[in-house]
């Protein structure tokens, strides 16, 4: 069996809102292996947000064990916890968070800003790699406003894979993206997990999550349910079988 | 997070933002450039004066007759008659610390030659108060000691005198100027000399042996002033007490009584001068720092505007493992960035406008340099200062919220 890169047992997060104390999660046992690509589904206030905060070390839970690729972050303080996130950890966001007026290359290099063993060479390099990676070699120099929805998003998941991180965490990465565009990302993530990334993706909507190899759903701040998809979409095959929109092409 | 990679960061963020970053400075602009062209024009000003006034002579020192009591009566200066000629006989002798004296009567009145005539003073002196005063003659002789013992009717005039009183082409010297219905010859000219500090003509004059002005004009024994050079202008103080000194003696003036006379000295002017100056620069100066501050203020409020826009920024730094010490950095070093680049705008800016100041008022121009370097040191205070509370705001954000914030 490969390595947990995660690793929570009983993991619980209460919030204090005046006298009222809400019990967002309630006890979660998972485990992340490498090479796992795992939906994290769930309606809204199942948990799953709270879950991908504490994953992303954003947050610390309440209650509980979180181990990410061996280290128990409940140990840590806040700039150590920082620093997690930046060596460990890559993040994307439903609506991309690229810093305005700031060329995708300059976006991408922002994650190793924060890595003072990284020299500027080395940093440029890095960033170039990741953006070649996902199919915007030509774009490097582009401003946010220049790129389309979806090139934006490949920006920010470029940014994710340049501090090379143990984990990607995807937080309802396709949710302002339309259907072609969305496959094409699923695409690109499945073609990164091949490679060996291991990804969480946080989603509310199931055929996103058929494009995943796990399924785990959150209700009420537990495990509702975990399965493996048996029957997994193929990304490639499904922007073949599009019908072509003649009013999206260029 | 090395200190390129900040300064990098705080650069790319101000770019993002010209106009405002410009509008930004624009306070420190103006409060640096106003301080920096306050303290030069005043520091150039006070130059000038001092200047002017060392024309004058700076180690000189003059004694007018002061109070006099008669029988409980305060009597007023111009009544007095304290001064003699044996006083300056006295000075000459006694004081080591002066090198020329002069005695001085004058008088007001016409002075005629022919069908001109000007209203002027003429003043009764000995030789030595041309050194004293910084005259130089322009053109013939200074009065020789048989002219002063013999009470001899002639004069040395000044430029404007001649200008009023004499045709143009006409060689002054030797010529004749009457003065109170003396005919005076004319045996010397003075060098100009314009105006003095306080805007005197002090080519205005016409000079005369003492001793004529004295007996032949006035009719009085005593003597209306007298002035004297100190050794140095560093000596000037110790020339005052041994001038106070003898002339107590000569008055026979007994302990605890008062000085019939007054000892100034030219440098005790310039002090006076100077200090008023330097109270005014500092006033100026005071109003100046007051916009600077108010330009800190600026400061603070954009960066605060700036933190709130950019929350969603800070969460994705955060997010990406800046710490909150590396957000805080970024937002200080913007705001120093601000200042320091609205400081050295603002100083090429006020030193433009003293320069432009200095070329109006045909004064010297003057950098002061330390109100530069002052200047400089502030701005860098004020951008760590006013920069410091918005910069801990937005390093004490909770990432998940600020990632999060529309």
């Amino acid at each position: 069996m490969s390595k947990a890169i995660i690793k929570v047992s009983d993991l619980r997060k209460d919030y204090h809102v005046g006298e009222m104390t809400v019990h967002a999660l309630r006890g979660v046992d998972m485990e992340i292996h490498e090479g796992d690509f795992a939906a994290i589904m769930g309606a809204s206030g199942s948990g799953k947000s709270t879950m991908l905060n504490i994953l992303g070390c954003l947050d610390k839970p309440s209650y509980g064990e979180y181990q990410l690729d061996g280290v128990n972050m409940g140990t840590m303080n806040k700039n150590q916890l920082a620093g997690l996130r930046n060596n460990k950890l890559g993040f994307i966001f439903q609506s991309y968070n690229l810093l305005p007026r700031t060329t995708a290359l300059e976006n991408v290099e922002l994650p190793l800003f924060y890595n003072s063993k990284v020299r500027t060479k080395e940093r440029k390099e890095r960033a170039k790699h990741a953006l070649e990676q996902v199919g915007l070699a030509d774009r490097m120099d582009h401003m946010p406003n220049q790129l389309s929805g979806g090139q934006q998003q490949r920006v920010a998941i470029a940014r994710s894979l340049v501090n090379d991180p143990v984990v990607i965490l995807a937080d309802e990465a396709t949710g302002n993206l339309d259907t072609r565009t969305s496959y094409e990302i699923m695409e690109l993530f499945q073609r990164l997990n091949d490679n060996g990334k291991t990804i969480v993706f946080v989603t509310h909507e199931p055929d996103i999550a058929r494009f995943m190899k796990r399924n785990i759903v959150f209700r009420d701040g537990r495990i509702q349910k975990e399965s493996l998809v048996t029957d997994r979409f193929n990304a490639t095959q499904l922007i073949e079988a599009l019908p072509v929109e003649e009013d999206y092409e260029s | 997070m090395n200190y390129i990679n900040l300064t990098k960061i705080a650069t790319t963020a101000l770019k993002r933002n010209k106009f405002r970053a410009i509008l930004t400075m624009l306070g420190i602009i103006i409060g640096v450039g106003s301080v920096i062209a306050m303290l030069s024009i005043g520091e150039s000003s006070k130059q000038s004066i001092r200047e002017e006034m060392s024309d004058m002579g700076t180690n000189m020192i003059f004694v007018m007759p002061g109070q006099q009591r008669r029988g409980g009566v305060m009597m007023g200066n111009s009544n007095t008659k304290t001064l003699t000629l044996n006083d300056i006989e006295a000075l000459r002798k006694e004081a080591k610390n002066i090198t020329e004296v002069s005695p001085q009567v004058s008088t007001s009145g016409q002075a005629v030659n022919g069908n001109n005539n000007w209203p002027t003073t003429i003043y009764g002196v000995d030789v030595s108060y041309l050194d004293i005063r910084k005259y130089e003659l322009e053109d013939g002789r200074v009065f020789t000691d048989k002219e002063i013992k013999s009470l001899a009717k002639v004069c040395i005039v000044g430029q404007t005198v001649i200008e009023n009183v004499f045709n143009e082409n006409v060689d002054p010297i030797g010529q004749t100027i009457r003065f109170g219905g003396i005919p005076l010859k004319v045996i010397g000219v003075l060098k100009e000399k314009g105006e003095n500090g306080m805007g005197m003509d002090q080519d205005d004059m016409i000079l005369a042996p003492y001793t004529s002005v004295q007996r032949r004009m006035l009719a009085i024994t005593h003597i209306q002033s007298i002035y004297a050079s100190a050794v140095s202008e560093e000596q000037s103080d110790a020339a005052i007490g041994e001038i106070e000194t003898i002339l107590r003696q000569q008055h026979k003036l007994k302990e605890g009584d008062e000085d019939d006379f007054q000892v100034r000295s030219q440098a005790e002017m310039v002090e006076m001068v100077s200090t008023v100056t330097d109270m005014l620069t500092l006033l100026l100066g005071a109003v100046a720092g007051i916009s600077l501050l108010v330009g800190g203020i600026g400061i603070m409020n954009i960066m605060f505007v700036s933190v709130t826009e950019r929350t969603k920024e800070i969460g994705l730094r955060m997010s990406v493992g800046g710490r909150g010490f590396d957000i805080m950095m970024q937002f200080l070093f913007e705001a120093v960035m601000l200042s320091i680049l609205g400081g050295i705008i603002g100083i090429l800016f006020g030193t433009a406008l003293s320069y432009l100041a200095s070329f109006a008022l045909n004064m010297p121009f003057v950098v002061d340099t330390q109100a530069v370097g002052l200047s400089f040191l502030v701005c860098s205070v004020i951008g760590i200062f006013f920069g410091w509370y918005p910069a801990r705001k937005a390093a004490n954000l909770d990432p998940i919220d600020a990632v999060r914030h529309e």
